[in-house]
């Protein structure tokens, strides 16, 4: 479904992606696990148009996204869940989620999903009115989530959801992430520190350090590699 | 004379607030001041002149042409001097835009000349008497006009889809952008409500006074400037606010103090604000996100 292909992305003359590669098929999960600054979020931005590669290859259902605007890439199907959440603090809760929605014209359907988005997270109803800068860190995480389904993407690219979230909320958030692909079948490209959480979750992993894919395989083989238990996981 | 200084501060106050509003949604969006806004509220004006007296369209019909120009030069500034450079350093844009507000400066000195043109508006003149109030028509007008564009505008930022997701970007172009917001045409229309609110201010004005100069928009320009500034710049209703407390203060103290100093009393009252609510009347605390 995605394919990356010896991405190098600069800021500046600085190189942050040297050259990766990585591929996203249907229906998976695949995380993306690296240190702070290793290049993560460049990968996520690169893919959803934010941010202009230098080189390499980026392609969607067999379409080169490279040189494509941000909008036009959420048009043709990628919601990402940004850094940080990225919630509009300035705009209730039913604003934000109706922005994911935004590039959509079947108002009916975008109502169904507003209470489907309700129903998995009961909580944004609740406090549908609210400003969203007013909620707690998980919720707006939630509302983050929920706002990119609102798109009905096909593959959506969450940047560390479990960031600065307390151990039961990050557990509640990967429920729902699972959820999601199960349930839903929503592919999903899922960048993560908590390299633990993010391979219970995950089929398949690559590891990023310094702009470059160091490992790749599938969950089981990651959780097994000796460098990544010591590295990532802390054992 | 108390209340007829209101109603003059009122007057004066809804023009500076219909301008202030160009500003402050241009910085509320880029962060940027649009110093060349002084001069669309300009050209805005001598483009009404233009049809009512030039072309003889009937007032409304002019009014509505001409705000739509303005929007167009509006746009057009935006797309000339500011896309390319919005990565740009801050003090490269305000060049840019010191650049663009000589040019139609000197465009329209160019064009209409240097002297100031009477702005005969087709509308007979009356006044009438409200208790101890002088009122003139154009002043009812004036503040008629002024508070529906209000109104509306805040229905089309709050209501509309549109409204919705220019308060996105905003807040974040780049996670307006992660919602398929074309933010480009979206800082597109910013530069063309906040210049045809500019436009209608103009013309109201320069029918007010009688009098339209390439120069009017430095003076009026400033003075909104300064009410974006009062209310909290990036602020919609702190614009609105500002523009009128900065006209109702500075008619009051040209009436009541000296009217030599009437300028004074406008940065006077900025000052103050500032000393005591350093991000203006309205205007909120920068907050940063972790
Ligand atoms: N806007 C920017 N300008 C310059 N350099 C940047 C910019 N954004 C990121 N970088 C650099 O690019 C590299 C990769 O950054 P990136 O944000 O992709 O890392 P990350 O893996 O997401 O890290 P984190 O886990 O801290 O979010 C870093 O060295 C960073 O300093
Ligand atoms: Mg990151």
């Amino acid at each position: 479904m995605l394919k990356v292909e010896n991405l190098v992305v600069h800021y500046g003359v600085i190189p942050a992606l040297k050259g990766i590669s990585l591929e996203v098929k249907e229906k998976e999960i695949v995380c993306l696990i690296g240190a702070n600054g290793a290049g993560k979020t460049t990968t996520l931005n690169t893919i959803s148009g934010l941010k202009k590669p230098t080189s390499g290859g980026i392609y969607f259902q067999d379409k080169l996204l490279n040189n494509l605007p941000a909008h036009e890439i959420v048009k043709l199907g990628i919601s990402q869940v940004p850094e940080g959440r990225g919630v509009f603090p300035n705009l209730s809760v039913v604003e934000n989620l109706h922005l994911g929605a935004y590039l959509r014209k079947d108002k009916s359907a975008i109502e169904q999903d507003l209470k489907w988005v309700y129903e998995i997270f009961p909580r944004l109803e609740e406090r549908k009115n609210q400003l969203a800068g007013t909620l707690s860190g998980g919720e707006q995480q939630m509302l983050a989530i929920g706002r990119a389904l609102m798109a009905r993407p096909k593959l959506m690219l969450m940047d560390e959801p479990s960031m600065g979230l307390a151990p039961i909320v990050v557990e509640e958030i990967f429920r729902i992430i699972k959820f999601l692909n199960k349930e839903q079948g929503t592919t999903i490209l899922l960048i993560e520190q908590n390299a633990q959480m993010a391979l219970a979750v995950s089929h398949r992993g690559y590891v990023i350090e310094t702009g470059e894919i160091v490992v790749s395989g599938t969950a089981q083989e990651l959780k097994a590699n000796d460098e990544i238990k010591k590295a990532y996981l802390g054992l | 004379m108390f209340t007829q200084q209101i109603i003059n501060g009122l007057t004066m106050g809804s023009i500076y607030a219909l301008i202030a509003l160009g500003y402050t949604m241009v910085y509320g969006i880029l962060r940027i001041v649009n110093f060349a806004h002084g001069d669309i509220f300009m050209m805005g004006t001598f483009f009404g002149l233009l049809l009512t007296q030039k072309f003889r369209f009937p007032f409304p019909l002019a009014l509505i042409l001409a705000a739509i120009f303005t929007a167009l030069l509006g746009m057009l500034v935006e797309r000339v001097a500011y896309r390319a450079l919005r990565l740009s350093d801050r003090l490269v844009l305000l060049i840019s835009a010191l650049g663009v507000s000589i040019f139609l400066s000197n465009f329209a000195q160019l064009v209409w000349g240097t002297e100031t043109h009477p702005f005969p508006s087709g509308l007979s003149v009356k006044s009438f008497q409200v208790g101890t109030v002088t009122l003139s028509n154009i002043q009812v007008y004036i503040l008629i006009l002024s508070c529906l564009l209000m109104i509306a505008l805040h229905v089309f930022v709050h209501k509309t889809k549109m409204g919705v997701a220019m308060r996105a970007t905003s807040h974040s172009i780049n996670n307006a952008r992660l919602m398929g917001i074309n933010t480009d045409s979206i800082i597109s229309m910013t530069f063309a409500v906040g210049s045809i609110l500019a436009a209608v201010a103009g013309i109201l004005v320069g029918i007010y006074y009688d009098a339209v100069y390439p120069t009017m928009g430095y003076t009026a320009g400033l003075k909104a400037f300064t009410a974006a500034v009062l209310g909290g710049i990036g602020n919609i209703p702190g614009a609105m606010l500002g523009g009128v407390v900065l006209g109702v203060v500075e008619s009051l103290g040209a009436a009541y103090i000296s009217s030599g100093y009437r300028d004074a009393f406008a940065f006077g009252i900025m000052i103050i604000v500032l000393i005591f609510r350093p991000s203006g009347l309205l205007g909120k605390k920068q907050q940063e996100k972790v």
